[in-house]
């Protein structure tokens, strides 16, 4: 019988959080189960793209840095998204592109130079335990990652991948596509339904001042500092939210949703942040400013359209 | 802002539309809510990737490369047209919840006592003895919002969440009822207990709560009393 699996990593050194992330826990968020997946779409789906893993496929999320891996087989892997001084056997380790790595050999994640969030992906892909349909991690619902129960990296967990078919050729994304994340992010946002419930001033601010990551920040949401925005609907009856919804509370300070929201809430919001927009906040660090700008659904689909079917299609040859 | 006129669609970012049926909360939102659902889960097939039946509204999130927005928006326009609720009583499965009440497993029975004004006996009756409904499912898996509770029960979150609400406790706040499926952070008045597994992954469906779902909560006799 042919082995499908062998062991990829034994964890030397866990770091504050290393999630395995699938694209996401999808059909069960009417059970108030959340969405999970990578809160970098954008830095996950390269990952795997560069290592020929198909749209989906489980890569692990570093956050923060700490982390320190030792390889158990000969395996080729891709390191995108935030630089988090990550070093290949004491060297500098390069970041968007095709690696090989030998059994023996450690990749050792320090702190963020440049984002938040970096993302592993393994040819033929971390294998985890598929909970309601999905391998993402969610800490807060005790589900999904490696063994189903919503654990970050422990010290001595093993992470088993599956076989490759064919070692993928060497590849590298484009340097359009390596995001330099200390630049100011400008977020695209499309305007929601209650848009027309804040003030004129607010609605100036909102798009025209800067506002600053608040270190209320994880993969729920990110709070942002600024003029106190005022809405003259203080709450509505709970209901449904989407990913990206920028909520404001009483205190006027808005609150942009990720991947692991709570299902329902009810804030006015100001409306979404674009699914690119939503990832390129979650690199930013606390203290970075960030600026909203109004982005029309037309351009928005046709970007994040080429997006998916690009990297399904990378996947795929 | 003026109420909206309703039904309406509202935007819900680049793959979802907001279907706001109602502004008030009623139990007969869930006859047309449940209809709603299936009329989408029918309509729009592979290209559904969830629906959130809340209170008043259904989120409904599709998969932007197999429908535009405005195609989702048009077939939900069409729903609309010719929607129907469901028949009333057929909507929404019972269920029975065995429940301990008392103060080591609902430390806050004695302070709802206090703020409504009645016995704690009385508490308990007034909470066993009405069949709620499940609005909404959310804050955690299998987190039932039920409603609605009887006035005099009605009081608020407490001033300081606890950072630990054991599993299955059994809490209310404002005009709503619900049992905690995990142990989590929670606000809630904690009033009693139930051993009755609300979430579990390993059961078909996963949550024994759904929204329209018809609960009521069963004193269990204390055994050593």
């Amino acid at each position: 019988m042919i082995e499908r699996t062998l062991s990829g990593f034994r964890v030397s050194r866990a770091g504050p959080l290393a999630l395995l992330q699938d694209s996401g826990r999808f059909g069960v968020r009417h059970l108030g189960v959340t969405q999970g997946g990578p809160a970098d779409l954008h830095a996950w789906a390269w990952a795997n793209s560069l290592t020929g893993n198909a749209w989906g496929t489980g890569v692990l999320e570093i956050t923060f840095g700490g982390l320190e891996l030792v390889a158990e087989g000969d395996l080729t892997i891709a390191l995108t998204g935030a630089d988090l001084g990550i070093k290949h056997n004491r060297q500098p380790a390069p970041r968007w592109r095709t690696l090989a790595v030998a059994a023996g050999d450690t990749l050792t994640f320090g702190t963020p130079a440049n984002g938040l969030r970096a993302y592993l992906a393994v040819s033929g892909g971390f294998r985890g335990d598929t909970v309601l349909g999905s391998s993402a991690c969610v800490v807060r619902e005790q589900l999904g990652g490696f063994d189903g129960q919503g654990n970050s990296l422990r010290e001595g967990d093993t992470l088993t991948v599956n076989r490759a078919g064919t070692p993928p050729a060497q590849r590298a994304a484009p340097e359009s596509e390596r995001h330099d994340y200390r630049q100011m992010a400008i977020l695209d946002l499309l305007p929601g339904a209650q848009i027309a419930a804040f003030t004129g001033r607010s609605l100036f601010d909102a798009f025209n001042a800067e506002w600053r990551v608040d270190q209320r920040a994880d993969r729920m949401g990110v709070r942002l500092t600024g003029p106190a925005l005022q809405c003259s609907i203080g709450s509505l009856i709970s209901e449904g939210i989407s990913l990206g919804a920028v909520q404001v509370p009483p205190d006027g300070q808005p609150i942009a949703l990720l991947n692991d929201r709570q299902t329902i809430g009810g804030y006015p919001r100001l409306g979404n942040l674009t699914p690119m927009a939503a990832s390129r906040l979650a690199q930013c660090m606390p203290g970075q400013a960030v600026r909203f700008r109004a982005a029309g659904i037309d351009s928005t689909l046709r970007q994040h359209r080429r997006f998916l079917q690009e990297h399904a299609a990378a996947s795929a040859c | 802002m003026n109420s909206p006129r309703l039904p309406c669609l509202e935007r819900a970012g680049l793959d979802g539309w907001m279907v706001r049926l109602f502004n008030t909360i009623e139990e007969n939102n869930l006859l047309w809510l449940t209809a709603l659902g299936e009329d989408c889960e029918a309509a729009f097939g592979d290209a559904l990737v969830d629906l959130v039946p809340s209170y008043t509204t259904l989120l409904v999130v599709f998969d932007p490369l197999r429908m535009t927005p405005c195609e989702a928006r048009q077939q939900l326009v069409d729903i609309l047209a010719c929607l129907k609720p469901a028949e009333a009583g057929a909507d929404g499965r019972l269920h029975e919840l065995p429940t301990r009440y008392d103060q080591q497993t609902g430390p806050d029975l004695q302070r709802v006592a206090e703020l409504s004004g009645l016995s704690v006996e009385s508490v308990i009756e007034a909470h066993s003895s009405r069949e709620y409904r499940v609005f909404a499912l959310g804050f955690a898996p299998g987190f039932a919002f039920m409603g609605l509770l009887d006035q005099a029960l009605i009081c608020p979150r407490l001033d300081t969440p606890r950072q630990k609400v054991p599993a299955g406790s059994v809490a209310i706040a404002g005009q709503q009822t619900a049992a905690y499926p995990m142990a989590t952070p929670g606000g809630w008045n904690l009033i009693g207990h139930t051993p009755v597994r609300l979430f579990d992954r390993n059961r078909d469906g996963f949550s024994l709560l759904r929204v329209g779902d018809r609960v009521s909560f069963v004193p269990m006799e204390r055994a050593c009393d």
